[in-house]
């Protein structure tokens, strides 16, 4: 039983990781419906961005990783008004076409300046483990989840509080609407993309100290992140936090109980998304659109 | 004095040419009638003021050419336009709503004051504030539309159709509001109706569309009375 826990609360910690870049992933996709492959090399080059900070401009973790987060959002906003923009109206598929080259540039730009050669990360959390009931619980791991549990509140507060959030609920789901009440609604995508660059941000900087740090570090973690977007219902933001745990706790004890199951992780990740879209494509939180009949 | 002016606006759809050349004038104060058959050009002409349908010709409004401002800019000098289909946010909530009218305002005074007046014209709307406004009826959409519209506090305001898909007691309803805000509000109403006789009684002058061009024009009155003008344009 001990074992079991241990293996649970060992996934609900991995599971933060991968909450925290399918909460990118939600982000750009409520804003305008799109799967943005290039989530996890955007974190991985915002990632290195703070490896400098630390580790070349000796600023300590914690002020590094609030830079950080301000570059990765103006990163976010630049790459939505340069990039993402002159495709605007274009068909779902060419701009899906677009975040992959954005993929294999951001992954080759991060291993052109900061090569491939695998780097410790030292992040703010100490790695060390405190003895709670028989089980071994890192402070790391508690950390991680303090981390993806604010950046929900954050989100949350944000979305349903603010003027900007509401604008921007209501130019993704209403742009010609939205327009005629004076919303810039360019501006809202862009802002959109300004947040999940942030957020995803967050996640790297939450992943590098666990595993190491190299150009191709968020590559499986997309592929789980995304899994977890599906299974929390792609739209909703707390989905993705209760996906990417569950998500976590179930590759957990696939790698423990199934034999073989270290190698078949990934497979199970593929397996979830698709059972998912099979049976409940809304998936755990998603809504079904409200309407009158 | 005109409020809004166009004058040879030609808009057109792709290849579809919508408008082959309409001049009308809105003066300020008044209520103005947009008639004409499907297909006539009344929700063009009303996308081609608000800047969301591709134009050309002049269109001034208060003294600025509007002809070539994007939507959101146009919202911003004060013309609040009621879509076709009432361009409701549906998946938000009846205050979301409100709160999305006001986008574009600072003064959080005046936002109270005219959210208090908007529930003055529509009793139902403080208790239910939550509710989400996909779920409201017909009736319920339009009034929600025009309290949005107003809560823009708009010198003036384009509706759409407002009697589509409504019991004419709601009807009724509604114009009767749409007067209301017009005369009490100072707010100046263009109002594009396929149900002629009830937006001839509300309006002061009235353009009857054909075809992309302006038929007709004149006082409502005079209109209404006119037997070849109801029978080839109004039909009843």
């Amino acid at each position: 039983m001990t074992a079991f826990l241990q293996q649970v609360i060992s996934g609900i910690a991995t599971g933060c990781i991968y909450a925290s870049l399918a909460l990118a992933l939600v982000l750009i996709y409520r804003a305008m419906d799109l799967a943005n492959f290039a989530q996890g090399e955007m974190a991985t080059f915002s990632t290195f961005i703070s490896y400098s900070l630390i580790e070349y401009w000796h600023i300590d973790f914690w002020p590094a990783f609030v830079i950080t987060i301000v570059l990765s959002f103006a990163l976010g906003i630049g790459i939505q008004r340069l990039v993402i923009r002159p495709f605007e109206g274009r068909p779902v598929l060419t701009l899906l076409i677009v975040t992959l080259g954005l993929f294999t540039m951001f992954n080759g730009i991060t291993g052109q300046i900061w090569g491939y050669v695998f780097k410790t990360y030292r992040g703010g959390f100490p790695s060390e483990p405190v003895i709670f009931g028989g089980l071994y619980i890192n402070v790391q791991d508690i950390g991680v989840l303090g981390v993806v549990l604010v950046m929900l509140l954050l989100l949350y507060l944000f979305f349903s509080r603010t003027k900007a959030g509401l604008a921007m609920r209501a130019a993704s789901l209403y742009p010609d609407s939205s327009r005629l009440l004076g919303v810039r609604v360019g501006w809202m995508l862009a802002l959109g993309w300004g947040l999940a660059s942030a957020v995803g941000a967050v996640s790297g900087m939450l992943v590098a100290p666990i595993i190491f740090l190299d150009p191709n570090m968020m590559q499986s973690i997309l592929l789980f992140a995304f899994a977890a977007a599906v299974l929390g219902g792609i739209e909703s933001p707390l989905g993705a936090v209760v996906g990417g745990i569950t998500i976590g706790v179930l590759m957990a004890l696939v790698g423990t109980y199934i034999p073989g199951g270290q190698d078949l992780r990934l497979a199970f990740g593929l397996i979830v998304i698709v059972a998912v879209l099979l049976v409940r494509p809304a998936g755990l939180f998603g809504r079904a659109a409200v309407r009158r009949v | 004095m005109a409020l809004l002016e166009l004058t040879e606006v030609v808009a057109a759809y792709g290849q579809i040419t919508a408008l082959h050349g309409v001049s009308l004038k809105v003066d300020a104060g008044g209520v103005v009638a947009l008639l004409g058959a499907n297909g006539a050009g009344k929700t063009t002409t009303l996308r081609a003021i608000s800047g969301t349908v591709q134009k050309t010709g002049k269109v001034m409004f208060d003294g600025h050419d509007i002809s070539k401002r994007a939507p959101e800019q146009i919202a911003k000098l004060g013309i609040a336009h009621v879509p076709e289909g009432r361009g409701t946010l549906g998946q938000l909530t009846v205050w979301e709503n409100l709160q999305m009218g006001a986008y574009i305002r600072r003064d959080k005074a005046g936002i109270k004051a005219d959210f208090d007046r908007v529930c003055g014209y529509f009793a139902w709307i403080p208790s239910r504030r939550t509710q989400v406004a996909a779920t409201l009826s017909g009736g319920e959409q339009q009034m929600l539309a025009i309290g949005r519209a107003l809560m823009m506090r708009p010198r003036l305001l384009l509706l759409d159709e407002p009697s589509l898909g409504l019991a004419p007691i709601v009807v009724q309803e509604i114009f009767r509001i749409v007067r209301a805000i017009n005369e009490q509000d100072k707010v100046t109403i263009l109002v594009v109706e396929q149900n002629a006789n009830i937006a001839l009684q509300a309006a002061g002058q009235a353009y009857v569309l054909e075809v992309g061009r302006v038929a007709v024009s004149g006082n409502s009155a005079e209109l209404q009375k006119d037997e070849a003008v109801r029978r080839s344009y109004l039909g009843y």
